[in-house]
């Protein structure tokens, strides 16, 4: 626990120290406000038909065809530890890119665009919920309530476990 | 120009330009290895090809360039600056006369003695001795091309050796870009999605157009549609193309060869439109020349020691491209001396491979491919066309670059035959669309062999002729004509909820699949429609899964996984599409049942607790018999079994005949054609299971009924002898006996109905000979002419296409076999049958079914056979 937040301190460093702000979507997951660094989104997308992949990790919701090409969906829900939503809810996708495969992260909802200033940010508290704590790179104070940042990178790595 | 040597400049000069890195690469870290195996690849091809373009300067620079990395590679030579400068200066006149080659369409005249005499100082060890001389000009190497044939040779010469470097830009170019342009497949790749895409807007503007109606734009609309739809058609041609376009250098080269070699050469070809991707094609060229090389270097033998072996003087090499099971698969087989397994396990020990120790647990297929390894060479002498261990390591890592999987089989005296799988990743194929536990699924057609609609046991219904699906213990078999098959569930496989209503349905739909040899059910909930698809590769967090070979796109838009019946297979453990048996040697005898295959098997329990275990296609069919239907005579116990009477013999001895349903066993025989059609019953205990492994009997046995142990599924299994409860069930059949000791003389059995070789073929092994058994004449006389070599041939008489006796008098006539003892098996003895038998060339006739007596007539046959050979 104590080992992952002194991990991270490096990556987080720069940002709260520096005064450049970042761009972020913010996003909801079970009622938490998220937020991902709007580069790294291609696309948003409404409620989609998925295609379950037999044996897959749970995590792995299926895959979808965006204009084309196969893009892997991934239940953040269930990535981040957080009981499924009641059966029949519509979700969103946020598509992002990794290794020249897309993949589309399952949110409850996606809101707006926002550059939160950048003294608002600091870094994981330890007493983050260890599943959180592994995908967040930071926590920004807004006015009434706080926004996770997550780390997409470290949210796809799900690869090498298989 | 012509446009061998075209594509040679483009290959040769991008080559060049990676040497140049690699070099200096190398310079920088002398001990990097992969580095040299680049480099000392390179060099290898560029000497390989303008070897059989005939290019004698390139290739006499190219070889002795190699000869040093050879030895460098081998650890005789450190990487020293001047070596490399050396070497340098050899990559700078192949680029002077690649370039020369450009403008003029042939080599300039001049000669490299000088600077292969350095390269051959270099390569034995003497540190170039006229280091005064070449090492002023060897730092500035460009200049070297044109110092080197300055002196030496008339100035005309001189002035093409000054000004190539401006001309052959506009050249080379030139006849070049007239037909063809490179291009990066990311390119192609791009058009591809951005086709993808435009196919689906199309979709979706024909769908709200049929909703509105407005005739204002469904004429332009329908234009674009098809415009889209030629468009995707172009997309996708773009990046196929027939294997032959791969090919279209070898019958050239095989035509040099046999100039070269002084062999005779016959190039086949099959296959040659089998569609590959572009890519996957440019990958496999080189691979493919390389082993047609070796092919011919090394695997045909010289007309001379053909015929020394009773072989045809001209040799066979074959290339046969085809898909299969969701693969591409490429054979390239010659019908030469094959590989010498001795030889390889003399050199793996010297080369410090792996120990004695080690080799002795080997298989032979194990130690034959140690050609895979890099620097391996068994070639006593290096030639010119090939012999230095660098073709087949280039080849493998070439294949395995692109998924693909390398496998030879080899037999000594009859031919090598490598095969190359490749995954089609990025081809287009046909499949077959089927739905399990609520999803779709796409099935590669080329792997499904037929749909079939099957009844389950609880359908009482069920049509005479259907198909039935029943169980074993728990595992479900399906009864299909004359075989069972094992069956796999895709819902269960894939751990998918169960359709309710459709797993209780009383017909199934089963699609059969071919996995390697072996065929495999797969139980799905419905079939649609047959699609052609683009597969694609699945997303790296779902590489594990093997059970897909990709996804795809459908016409609807949906994503739907594509199945890989090799992976099913694996996943349920029913074929060894791994154990390389499925590469087979010449056609004729992959099909040949040689004993150390694997085959299903149907293990059981009767009369005791150790398991016994017969060949599942011996078996009919398995029954349950009710109480009331067995009938106990006063010698035999029968059932009344589709209109006759079929015999129940218990294995474990006594019927008991209060159990109120007996697991039956039926064996038939469907030679109808000889008035054979009787079937008896096997009473067993019990049905364990059906398992697939090699029937290699490692202990006999003197009980009756049993032909010895074997291990079967990791247990000592007994097997059981077919023709002892055979005989048991039909006074008329001999009562078999002891097996005599067949000194391990090679037997062949030319037999076409399947139950026989496989009845025959345990109990002569048992009797201790070596057997290879083939389903009809033209199999056996295609091994005569392949070479294979045998004591005795045991033949059936009737026989479709060429019959018993036409076979004996064609054996007859001459040829390697015209003296073996041949013994006609048959149903037919009467005594005119026997004289037309004995007139044709049979040395014996024995009645079918009859063990001893076939038993005692081999003794015989082999014995006089032995004793002629002693006196002649």
């Amino acid at each position: 626990m104590t080992a992952t937040t002194i991990d991270r301190r490096p990556a987080a460093e720069p940002r709260g120290e520096d005064a450049t702000a970042r761009t972020l979507v913010t996003l909801t997951i079970a009622d938490q406000l998220c937020g991902v660094p709007v580069l790294s989104v291609r696309d948003i997308l409404g409620e989609q038909p998925i295609t379950r992949i037999p044996l897959a990790p749970p995590e792995i919701a299926g895959s979808l065809n965006l204009r084309g090409r196969i893009v892997t969906a991934i239940d953040l829900r269930c990535r981040l530890g957080v009981p499924p939503p009641p059966p029949g809810t519509p979700r969103m996708s946020v598509v992002t890119e990794q290794g020249g495969d897309l993949y589309a992260l399952l949110v409850d909802q996606v809101s707006e665009v926002m550059t939160p200033p950048a003294t608002s940010f600091e870094r994981n508290p330890p007493t983050l919920p260890a599943a959180w704590a592994e995908f967040c790179s930071g926590i920004y104070r807004l006015e009434g309530r706080l926004m996770v940042e997550l780390d997409i990178g470290r949210i796809l790595a799900l690869s090498t476990e298989g | 120009m012509d446009d061998l040597l075209a594509e040679f400049l483009t290959e040769t000069t991008e080559n060049l330009a990676e040497l140049d890195v690699a070099l200096v690469r190398l310079e920088r870290n002398p001990d990097d290895g992969e580095t040299l195996s680049l480099i000392f690849r390179l060099v290898h091809t560029i000497k390989g090809t303008c070897g059989f373009l005939g290019l004698p300067r390139l290739e006499k620079v190219a070889h002795a360039a190699e000869n040093v990395l050879g030895k460098v590679r081998d650890g005789v030579l450190g990487v020293t600056p001047d070596l490399v400068s050396t070497v340098l200066a050899a990559i700078d006149q192949i680029k002077f006369i690649v370039a020369s080659l450009g403008t003029t369409g042939a080599e300039p005249t001049g000669d490299d003695a000088e600077l292969i005499l350095r390269l051959d100082a270099v390569s034995n060890g003497r540190a170039v001795p006229p280091a005064a001389a070449p090492s002023p000009a060897a730092p500035p190497v460009a200049e070297v091309p044109a110092a080197v044939p300055a002196p030496s040779v008339p100035p005309i010469a001189a002035v093409p050796a000054e000004q190539p470097r401006p001309a052959p830009e506009s050249a080379v170019e030139a006849p070049q870009s007239n037909q063809t342009i490179r291009l990066g497949v990311d390119v192609l790749e791009e058009l591809m999605t951005l086709v993808s895409e435009l196919v689906l807007t199309r979709n979706q503007l024909l769908q709200l157009a049929r909703s509105r109606e407005s005739a204002a734009f469904s004429v332009p609309l329908q234009r674009l549609s098809h415009i889209t739809t030629d468009l995707q058609e172009g997309v996708m041609k773009t990046r196929m193309q027939p294997i032959g376009n791969a090919w279209g250098k070898l019958p050239r080269l095989v035509r040099d060869l046999t100039l070269e070699l002084d062999k005779r050469i016959e190039l086949v070809m099959r296959g040659a439109e089998t569609e590959l991707d572009r890519q996957v094609l440019e990958l496999i060229k080189d691979p493919l020349t390389h082993m047609v090389r070796n092919s011919a270097d090394h695997g045909l033998e010289t007309p001379a020691e053909r015929r020394a072996a009773g072989k045809p003087e001209t040799g066979h090499i074959t290339l046969n491209a085809f898909h299969e099971g969701g693969h591409i698969v490429i054979e390239v087989g010659d019908d030469g001396r094959g590989l010498p397994v001795d030889k390889i396990r003399a050199k793996i020990i010297a080369k410090g491979l792996a120990t004695e120790a080690e080799l002795a647990g080997m298989t032979d297929n194990q130690i034959l491919r140690f050609i895979f390894r890099p620097g391996f060479s068994t070639a006593a002498t290096i030639t010119a066309v090939s012999g230095r261990g660098v073709g087949m390591d280039v080849v493998k890592t070439n294949v395995e670059r692109i998924g693909g999987t390398i496998e030879l089989a080899s037999t000594v005296g009859q031919g090598t035959t490598f095969t190359i799988k490749i995954p089609l990743t990025l081809a287009i194929v046909s499949a077959l669309i089927v739905e399990a536990g609520g999803e779709r699924f796409a099935i590669p057609q080329l792997s499904v062999v037929e749909l079939v609609r099957a009844g389950t046991e609880a359908a009482a219904d069920a049509a005479e002729g259907e198909p039935v699906l029943q169980m074993i213990n728990s595992t479900p078999v399906l009864r299909l004509r004359d075989r069972l098959l094992p069956l796999v569930n895709l819902a269960d496989l894939l751990r998918l909820r169960a359709d309710e209503a459709r797993a209780s349905a009383s017909r199934r739909h089963i699609v059969v699949a071919q996995v390697g040899a072996s065929l495999l059910g797969i139980v799905v909930d419905r079939v649609f429609d047959t699609e052609e698809i683009v597969v694609k590769p699945v997303a790296p967090i779902m590489r594990h899964v093997t059970m897909f070979s990709g996804n795809t796109i459908l016409g609807d838009g949906s994503v739907i996984m594509i199945l890989d019946p090799n992976g099913i297979a694996r996943a349920t453990g029913i074929a060894g599409s791994a154990d390389g048996r499925s590469a087979g040697g010449p056609p004729a005898v992959a099909k040949a049942g040689r004993r150390e295959e694997r085959a299903a098997m149907l293990l059981f329990r009767a009369g005791g607790a150790e398991p016994k275990v017969v060949p599942l296609g011996l078996v009919a069919r398995l029954e349950e018999i009710g109480a009331d239907q067995i009938e106990a005579g006063a010698d035999q116990v029968v059932t009344q079994y589709r209109g006759r009477l079929m015999p129940l013999i218990a294995m474990s001895g006594t019927l008991d005949l209060t159990r109120p349903r007996q697991t039956v066993l039926v064996f038939a025989d469907a030679e109808r054609r000889l008035g054979y059609d009787r079937c008896m019953g096997l009473v067993v205990d019990e049905i364990i299971d059906v398992v697939e492994d090699s029937l290699a009997i490692q202990l006999s046995t003197n009980r009756p009924g049993i032909l010895g142990k074997a291990v079967i599924a990791g247990r000592a299994t007994d097997i059981i002898d077919t023709g002892y409860w055979l005989t048991r069930a039909f006074a008329d059949w001999f009562d078999a006996g002891e097996g005599g000791p067949g000194g391990n003389a090679r037997l062949l059995i030319v037999e076409d109905s399947a139950f026989f070789r496989q009845m025959l073929e345990p109990s002569l092994i048992a009797a201790g000979y070596d057997v290879t058994a083939v389903g009809s004449a033209a199999e056996a006389l295609a091994l005569a002419d392949a070479g294979a070599r045998f004591n005795a041939i045991v033949s059936d008489i009737e026989m479709p296409d060429m019959d018993g006796l036409a076979f004996v008098a064609r054996l007859r006539a001459g040829g390697p076999w015209m003296d073996l003892p041949i013994i006609a098996l048959t149903g037919m003895t009467s005594p005119a049958q026997v004289e037309a038998g004995r007139a044709a060339g049979f040395t014996d006739y024995v009645r079918k079914f009859e063990r001893e007596p076939l038993l005692a007539s081999l003794r015989q046959c082999l014995a006089v056979s032995a004793e002629h050979r002693l006196h002649a």
